[in-house]
């Protein structure tokens, strides 16, 4: 089995280098997941920038792929729009669910294009998508977001 | 990244520890899924026994053959498939009851240890339930009230934890636990206080599933007998592993599941003393588990008929009395001397490996042979990934003892499981797959 086209470089620069890991001070919304069969934990806040861009904090504990992946979306949202990380959100779960065969949108993705691999390994998808759902969570407690506008 | 397999010569190993009782490749021979290879042409190493089990053919052959010889629905029916299969059936409760010394009357079939601990759990919130409008109808050493106590450990399984959190949500008695020593062995200092006038029933693991600890059950069970409690025993990682005769535990219950012991899934086994057998509420009712049945209500079966409701698992029996008689050729205490080795052989390993800690206990005094450890600076799910890609299939993850990683403050653990199949060619591969994972991770 090819271990690199799970861990990719990117990935793993994420994993070692978290970008913008920590909590808000003045969360708008605030979300807590957790993978119930590893234990890995997440907590994923999120409020609005002066011109209304989203501001995302988290912090977590778990393997390489959830931490990145938290990582990742943090760099990749920031400052973004609602609907535009709900476009980024659905691609990716698309992306979780192609089995590797679907060729990602970088313009949408930017660095999480690098977890199309983690699709050939279905232990390995919950991790990838746990601050994702736990975004969306935070979005919605936020008020940000209507609970049926979820993906 | 460029992957780089280990030299052999970086191998963590002491030599030699030659394995002393049986020859496991010949064992290994007899398992048709070990011959297998994944990942495109890896051998497979596997080392997740304490999850469950492999087959061994001949178990899988005669669950085949009452299938193709004899099934038929047991205990009704007046044909030949009937009675045969019957007969297969109650032998197999024979089989299965005598290899934990206990008589086939006092063995419940359920389908998993799972079922056979909220069998036991439900006896208790079932009476409390029924001794609200019928005192007279339940035995009252099952019926709970606020301010009794229920005592487990801080090493439970959620299969043993979670349905005593549940019967004490329902009667509204306190859960207790015994609290773990840094080793992770119990801490029985404060024994007598948390099993005291108020409890109940204690209920114990007897060899844990996440840190490979026997536990000291018989005077556990006796200090529970001596304030009038009943005593539960999970056995799911000890009967597989080592001899265990029921009389010996102490215990008035004991739970574990076929799966992990060379049978198949689908049975577990619920052992009781007559006594606290033919005293309990039943669990699950409907056919089969009656004595008489009218419309304005019906009385019940004696065990252990009374907690089989429904068409019991015939095939899974005969199958894991199959898995029995070949435990028994080979010997428990040999398996036991087999397991203790080769844990030995992994411990000695493991303490060689930088930034390795084992959770559980060092030494190999009163431990099986399930070890779980932490790599510094690795999550266990990657670790199991690299192991994974060379073959070696070990668990990952809190090992459904959640508050057992909490008490170590760990979120999960990365566990060896060797059981009969496995030699000390297979720990090393093991090894050599944490080295390995720590180079691509470059943690070393
Ligand atoms: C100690 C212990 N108790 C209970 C169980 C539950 O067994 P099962 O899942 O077969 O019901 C297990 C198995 O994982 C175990 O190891």
């Amino acid at each position: 089995m090819e271990l690199d086209s799970l861990y990719q470089e990117i990935i793993l620069d994420h994993y070692k280098h978290p970008r913008g890991k920590g909590l808000l001070e003045q969360p708008l919304g605030s979300a807590h997941h957790v993978n119930p069969t590893c234990g890995d934990e997440i907590t994923v806040q999120v409020s609005r920038d002066a011109e209304g861009g989203l501001q995302i904090g988290y912090e977590g504990q778990g393997c390489s792929i959830s931490q990145a992946s938290a990582s990742v979306l943090t760099e990749l949202l920031t400052g973004h729009t609602v609907a535009e990380s709900q476009e980024a959100r659905e691609a990716f779960i698309a992306l979780m669910h192609a089995q590797g065969l679907s060729e990602p949108d970088e313009e949408v993705l930017g660095d999480a294009v690098a977890f199309a691999g983690v699709a050939k390994f279905p232990a390995r998808v919950k991790c990838a998508l746990l601050a994702w759902m736990a975004l969306q969570d935070a979005e919605i407690k936020a008020g940000l977001l209507s609970r049926g506008e979820g993906s | 990244m460029c992957w780089k397999p280990m030299a052999t010569s970086a191998s963590p190993l002491s030599q030699g520890v030659p394995s002393p009782v049986f020859d496991a490749q010949a064992v290994k021979a007899d398992f048709p899924i070990l011959a297998t290879t994944v990942h495109g042409g890896q051998p497979l190493v596997y080392l997740d026994s304490g999850a469950t089990s492999q087959k061994p053919r001949f178990v899988l052959d005669v669950e085949r053959a009452y299938y193709e010889q004899s099934n038929a629905a047991v205990h009704r029916g007046a044909h030949a498939l009937a009675e045969a299969a019957t007969e297969a059936f109650e032998q197999a409760r024979k089989g299965i009851a005598q290899f934990v010394g206990a008589q086939a009357q006092d063995l419940v079939f359920t389908k998993n240890a799972t079922e056979s601990l909220n069998l036991a759990a439900y006896a208790f919130s079932n009476a409390t339930a029924i001794a609200q409008w019928d005192p007279a109808s339940v035995d009252s050493r099952f019926v709970l009230r606020p301010g009794d106590s229920v005592v487990v450990t801080e090493m439970e399984h959620h299969s043993n934890l979670v349905p005593w959190q549940e019967l004490c949500r329902k009667t509204g008695a306190t859960l207790r636990w015994i609290p773990l020593t840094e080793e992770g062995r119990l801490d029985l200092s404060g024994l007598d206080s948390i099993i005291d006038e108020s409890t109940r029933v204690v209920s114990v693991v007897h060899q844990s599933n996440i840190l490979g600890t026997i536990n000291p059950v018989r005077l556990i069970m006796d200090r529970a007998h001596a304030v009038g409690a009943i005593g539960v025993v999970d056995a799911c990682q000890s009967i597989p592993h080592m001899p265990v005769n029921v009389h010996e535990v102490g215990a008035d219950l004991l739970a574990w599941s076929g799966h992990k012991m060379l049978g198949p899934t689908g049975i577990g086994c619920l052992w009781g003393t007559t006594d606290i057998l033919s005293s309990m509420s039943p669990f699950l009712s409907g056919g089969s588990m009656i004595e008489m049945v009218q419309m304005d209500g019906s009385t019940f079966a004696a065990p252990p008929q009374r907690f089989e409701a429904g068409t019991p698992v015939v095939a899974q029996a005969v199958a894991l009395n199959a898995a029995v008689t070949y435990l028994q050729a080979l010997g428990m205490a040999d398996v036991a001397a087999h397991e203790h080795a080769l844990a030995g052989y992994a411990l000695e390993g493991l303490s060689k490996l930088e930034g390795v800690r084992v959770i559980g206990p060092l030494s190999n005094v009163d431990r099986g042979s399930a070890i779980s450890f932490v790599v510094e600076g690795l999550h266990p799910h990657d670790v199991g990934q690299v192991l994974d890609s060379r073959g070696v299939a070990v668990r990952v993850g809190h090992h459904c003892a959640w508050p057992t990683c909490r008490r170590f403050g760990v979120p999960s653990t990365t566990r060896l499981s060797p059981y009969i199949y496995n030699d000390e060619s297979d720990i090393d591969a093991a090894l050599e797959g944490i080295l390995a994972a720590q180079s691509y991770f470059g943690v070393k």
